[in-house]
């Protein structure tokens, strides 16, 4: 053991994304070396300029001190959702990669394989895990809360413990770019391919370690939410009364604590057989990879309800609100996402209907995954009941779930062939099936989460989001995602397989083509998002909504100011029936001063989510990097950090009960210098933030 | 954070002096449940990776050949008498006026667990000893996969244990530590539930 190997592993120069071009120059490893380097150069980049805006602008004290080490729930939520966007940006510019590869694909191309499988196991790796389950992690944190009408989550420090985990594990997705190479085993990272004798090198670990921490992370929100709601709900809130929404999470958070477990298990077996030898799925020695596969998905498809689920329960908020009517069949949506929830996990074979098993136990999970069509459709014809009659207003969140009615109804249609076995049997690991689960999780998760972001923005911050180009945004994804995947279902129905770099039959390369421009559409989606937030927030004194409720709301999150205090409500309300805001408005107790104000306790900011964030992602690294001294600091690091909390006394801090008066009555002299605005100018400047009651005010009988 | 009154933690009540106790150990301990079905669904997942894996020696020793019952019944008789131990640190949290008890039935428990992890280890090292170590065969895999698990609980408990009687020396029984005495006990009575049914399917199981 040389003192290198002591001091830094296995890392060395060769680790660097332009050595290899560097010492073995051909055009392959130059143009591969080239785009590796210049995205982790640009990472490398935008860190820079982050830190030197921070610094110039003298915030690391208020990053801290606001932001890092915040438990509030809020705070959380929305760093939570700032983590996607980043990530999302990322994974996004890799599949329009892999779009202009394939375009360009036939009898060759310009990516080697290996650059391929590193870019579809990252783009899968990010999407699910570092874009879609911290987006919905954070609209989760910010909004149920404020749903349910209490002032914080029940565990607020583990919560900012969850958010660094997740942070620590998309951080080692972000170094692999520039140290390194990702692993090439996809985002569902199967062995005996992801093994040591067949990929010795950090992919694999890079991937094991980033998706280990996010799973406990999650494990840890899950814990939290289902406690919250368990526990917090406001005096009167019945299971029964909770919104629509609330219902989702708390299904959500039941789905991470049953099906987080099988996924750390996976993992963690994974890297005890890479590590110390052992032999779960190795070829030889009793190993057998078939346990991968199971564990993987009894977490996997409860996965994608996990990822589905918050985001019906954002269509069900926004049907009711943007079109002015109460949801229909409140009771019928309860059951649906309920049963959802349970037949998740009765399923997760058909993720493997061609491994061995034989036909009936395929039958028998090939019918059971049907199942699942019959609640989710029951939700759909809710939704368009909610429209029916109403006065539907064309905002970005209805556009984006009109979107998503459409074209979810479509991939649930190909999600039914696809659960006949038989049928899989044609067409199973063929493009036909990225189509298929690209068109869920786009119109399903994407859509919805990009219309929680709009509709809960203003409470956030306190103005809304620019509606042109949020418009602008909406209507690119719908049609960049359609130009971009249903060329993929008819090049899978002709046989391209998944995860393949380059073809040598023409007939594939008009569809590519085609998908490739949807692909060019998508980034102009996301671009516009930016440019979005950039117009709003200069827009920011127009587009104010301080009275707090916009859209005309019917939830408790619409009952206080925006941006929401920090202890949410000036008195904890008694909750009386559903949609208690929208009743408290048609009998006009809405906006009134408490007899009596209270001091409110607090919980005081934590370090201890940054200090394991820390320890972690240095556990992680030198795990991946073998760097043992690396490993024992930070398990040290972990271990301290832990006891040490225990040993934390005086976590509480008291907002007295005249400054929380000073507030409310500051808040309701803006209520009353506002102006009521009509439904017809919700999009105007004129609306601040207080709904006229007119005849298309929701009514609540 | 003092919420309304009925809802009541329905364990052990908490004596005077600290009237929100209760409230918090409504949620607090009712979290901890829930942490616990999770770290079950863990067991479980790994009995099921077990008995999928017990016939996979590849020509290495099974079961009948390695484990000693001898040594298992005394680890178990350790760990089953930890646990009557620590209910006894719960009724001393509960009656006792001074810290004293309570310190001392920790002690006894840590000192069970001692034995406990002593004897486990023996016999890990006598498997290895015999060539049946982690690497040798699937069943050797999916072995040393649950049992040390388990172990490694109990170890976590027992630094748990210690962290907490150094919080009892620096701040007394507070409220926090209260409410780390109740978690604990259901976190160590949970690890004895484990470990039955590790006798049971594993030991037992394999030596039938
Ligand atoms: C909207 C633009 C998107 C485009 C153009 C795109 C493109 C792609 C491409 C080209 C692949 C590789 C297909 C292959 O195997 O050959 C892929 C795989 C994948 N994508 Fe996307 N994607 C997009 C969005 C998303 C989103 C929003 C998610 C999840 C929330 C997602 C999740 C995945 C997953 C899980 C894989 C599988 C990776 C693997 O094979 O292991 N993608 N995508
Ligand atoms: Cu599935």
């Amino acid at each position: 053991m040389t003192l290198h190997h002591l001091l830094l592993g296995r890392l060395d120069l060769h680790a660097l994304p332009f050595w290899t071009m560097i010492e073995h120059p051909t055009h392959e490893t130059i143009v591969n070396g080239t785009i590796t380097t210049a995205a982790a150069g640009l990472e490398v980049l935008a860190a820079i300029v982050v830190i030197a805006l921070v610094t110039r602008a003298g915030k690391w004290r208020y990053l801290w001190s606001e932001w890092l080490t915040s438990v509030d729930h809020k705070r959380i939520g929305i760093m939570y959702i700032a983590l996607s966007f980043v990530m999302m940006s990322r994974a996004l510019i890799e599949a329009a990669l892999m779009r202009t590869q394939q375009a360009f694909g036939l009898g060759g191309g310009f990516l080697s394989p290996e650059h391929f499988g590193e870019l579809f196991s990252t783009h899968g790796t990010i999407m699910i895990f570092f874009m879609a389950m911290p987006f919905l992690t954070g609209v989760i944190n910010f909004a149920m809360p404020l749903q349910i009408g209490t002032r914080d989550v029940s565990f607020p420090v583990m919560n900012s413990v969850s958010l660094g985990l997740t942070t620590a594990g998309a951080m080692m997705i972000v170094i692999s770019l520039a140290l390194g190479k990702f692993s090439t085993g996809g985002w569902s990272g199967y062995p005996p391919f992801t093994e040591a004798a067949f990929n010795a090198g950090v992919g694999p670990d890079y991937w094991i370690w980033a998706v280990t921490l996010s799973s406990l992370g999650t494990m840890m929100s899950g814990i939290n939410f289902a406690v919250t709601i368990y526990k917090r709900r406001a005096p009167g809130m019945t299971f029964m009364r909770m919104p629509l929404f609330t219902w989702t999470a708390l299904c959500t958070a039941i789905l991470m604590i049953f099906a987080m477990p099988p996924l750390t298990v996976a993992t963690a077996m994974l890297a005890l057989d890479r590590y110390l030898d052992f032999h779960f799925f190795t070829n030889g020695s009793g190993g057998n990879m078939m346990n991968y596969a199971n564990l993987f998905w009894l977490f996997g498809h409860p996965e994608v309800y996990i990822l589905i689920l918050p985001a019906f329960g954002v269509y069900s908020e926004i049907f009711s609100t943007f079109s002015g009517k109460l949801l229909y069949g409140y009771t019928s949506l309860v059951l649906a996402t309920m049963a959802i929830a349970v037949i998740s996990f009765a399923v997760w074979l058909h993720h493997f209907f061609t491994m061995g098993q034989n036909a009936s136990v395929n039958a028998a999970f090939g019918i059971a995954t049907m199942l699942v069509g019959i609640p989710t459709g029951v939700k759909i014809y809710d939704w368009i009941l909610t429209m029916f009659r109403g006065r539907v207003r064309f905002t970005v969140p209805i556009v984006y779930g009109l979107g998503f009615m459409m074209l979810f109804v479509l991939g649930g249609l190909s999600g039914i062939l696809l659960a006949n076995p038989t049928l899989d049997y044609q067409v199973h690991n063929t493009l036909f099936l990225v189509a298929h689960f690209h068109n869920m999780l786009i119109p399903g998760l994407l859509f919805g989460m990009l219309a929680a972001y709009h509709y809960w923005f203003p409470k956030a911050f306190g103005f809304r989001l620019d509606e042109r180009w949020g418009m602008i945004s909406a209507v690119s994804w719908i049609v960049g995602f359609m130009l971009a995947f249903f060329p993929l279902y008819v090049i899978g129905a002709m046989g391209f397989p998944r995860r393949t770099v380059a073809y040598f039959d023409p007939v594939y390369r008009p569809w590519m083509l085609i998908a490739l421009a949807g692909a060019a559409v998508v980034l102009v989606a996301l671009a516009s998002l930016f440019v979005q937030l950039f117009v709003s927030i200069r827009r920011r004194e127009a587009l104010a909504v301080p009275a707090g409720d916009p859209w005309d709301g019917s939830n408790l999150e619409w009952a206080i100011a925006a941006p929401a205090p920090e202890y949410n409500f000036s008195v904890i309300p008694d909750v009386s029936d559903r949609n208690p805001f929208m009743i408290a408005k048609q009998k006009g107790d809405a906006y009134q001063t408490p007899a009596e104000f209270q001091d409110i306790t607090m919980p005081k900011n934590s370090p201890l989510g940054m200090a394991l964030a820390v320890a972690g992602g240095a556990l992680a690294f030198g795990l991946v990097w073998h760097i043992w001294w690396l490993v024992a600091l930070s398990c040290l690091g972990v271990l301290v950090a832990i006891v040490g909390q225990g040993f934390a006394r005086d976590c509480e801090k008291v907002i007295p009960a005249a400054e929380v008066r000073r507030q409310h009555e500051a808040w309701l002299r803006t209520v009353a210098a506002s102006r009521a605005v009509p439904r017809d100018l919700e999009g105007e400047p004129a609306n601040t933030g207080l709904a006229a009651r007119d005849r298309f005010s929701q009514a609540a009988e | 954070m003092s919420r309304a009154k009925d809802v009541r933690h329905p364990g052990l009540r908490l004596g005077e002096g600290h009237p929100d106790v209760a409230a918090d150990a409504e949620e607090m301990n009712f979290g901890f449940w829930v942490f616990l079905m999770s770290d079950a669904i863990v067991f479980a997942l790994l009995f099921a990776t077990y008995a999928r894996m017990v016939s996979s020696v590849a020509g290495g020793l099974g079961p009948e050949a390695l484990f000693d019952l001898k040594s298992i019944t005394i680890e178990t008789a350790a760990l089953l008498a930890s646990s009557f131990t620590f209910g006894m640190a719960s009724l001393a949290l509960k009656y006792a006026r001074s810290p004293r008890p309570l310190v001392k039935w920790l002690c006894v428990t840590l000192l069970l667990a001692a034995v406990f992890l002593g004897f486990e280890l023996h016999d890990f090292a006598h498997m290895i000893a015999m060539g049946a170590g982690p690497s040798r065969s699937g069943f050797a895999s999916a072995f040393f996969a649950l049992v040390p698990l388990h172990g490694l609980h109990v170890l976590a408990g027992c630094v748990w244990a210690i962290a907490l009687m150094a919080q009892i020396a620096i701040h007394g029984i507070d409220k926090e530590v209260k409410l780390g005495v109740q978690r604990l006990g259901l976190f160590w009575h949970f690890l004895d539930i484990v470990w039955v049914v590790i006798f049971t399917v594993v030991y037992l199981g394999g030596l039938a």
